[in-house]
């Protein structure tokens, strides 16, 4: 099957009905791995056992960001090659990349508590994600309040180009601003500054999440073909009971 | 295993991850549920979408 033929949102569903138990049963092992590899991690030598908030602050950190890029390259998809599928992809993508980073919001202010002795501060990354998250509301809104599936596309689309600017800004703040938050110590030149009986969980975690994003975003983009199908036949039906009064 | 003295705030944080990812897969799952079965009885009343009724024809 060639690239151009998952347009047809027939043969996208048909696609999605094979590969979804495979990349379900692989989210599944995925957690199982890495949930038993951080349960067996070392405690860090300065913050002890609440490292471990960090096998789930920090992969739903990286997906919230990413739910938006997805939603970026959709808009994209909407506004420059005006791809069928493209507005479902994100519109799919919304309420994920937000579940997403209010994980990554809540779980970095229970962390922060016993590590920085306060559940919030107002520095440059906390903030930037705070700011994702409340676009993601937003995106939300305009999806769930539009009349016609269709009709919020491209406003839709125009706001996650505007968002977009912001994700440069999560992953730098670190760098370009004094912040609590510590700077990048996963991705960065030099390699990793963590130690690998730690890194090698998280890094299994992140790719459970990772799966786990993927799995649930395609059975949404299902649900959303699904949902205009329904849309267009009841339509199709109150026409023709309107046409069979008249 | 040991959680040591902020035990509390570990175990919160797996809670709520694992509390939203619960509500996010079964949103998906209701969903489809309920999509599958409102275009059953849409099918069932005899609407059918163009395209379907090109591949009958």
């Amino acid at each position: 099957m060639a690239v151009i033929d998952l347009a047809n949102p027939t043969r996208f569903l048909n696609l999605v009905t094979r590969v979804l138990p495979w990349l379900a049963t692989a989210t599944a092992i995925a957690f199982a791995f890495g949930l038993v590899m951080a349960m067996n991690a070392p405690d860090d030598y300065q913050q002890g056992a609440t490292v471990k908030i960090m096998f789930l602050h920090v992969p739903s950190a990286w997906l919230g960001m990413m739910g938006w890029g997805v939603m970026t390259v959709a808009a994209l998809g909407t506004l420059v090659w005006r791809h069928p599928l493209a507005d479902v992809a994100g519109k799919a993508a919304a309420p994920i990349g937000a579940a997403f980073t209010f994980i990554c919001l809540i779980t970095g202010s229970l962390w922060g508590r016993p590590t920085w002795g306060t559940y919030w501060v107002w520095d440059a990354r906390l903030t930037s994600v705070l700011v994702l998250f409340l676009l993601y509301l937003g995106m939300l809104a305009l999806y769930w309040t539009a009349e016609y599936p269709g009709r919020s596309s491209r406003a839709a689309a125009i706001l996650a180009l505007v968002g977009a600017v912001n994700i440069p800004i999560i992953k730098f703040s670190v760098e370009w601003w004094n912040t609590l938050h510590q700077p990048a110590s996963i991705i960065r030149t030099g390699g990793s500054a963590i130690d690998p009986s730690i890194l090698w969980p998280l890094l299994i975690m992140a790719l459970a999440f990772t799966l786990l994003f993927f799995t649930l975003h395609l059975a949404a983009m299902r649900n959303e073909i699904l949902r205009r199908r329904v849309r267009t036949m009841q339509m199709m039906q109150a026409q023709h009971l309107a046409g069979a009064e008249t | 295993m040991n959680l040591g003295p902020h035990a509390d705030f570990i175990v919160a944080a797996y809670a709520v991850t694992v509390f939203v990812i619960a509500l996010l897969i079964a949103w998906v799952v209701l969903d489809h549920a309920t999509l599958r079965r409102v275009l059953g009885d849409l099918e069932d009343r005899g609407v059918t979408r163009r395209s379907r009724r090109k591949e009958g024809a």
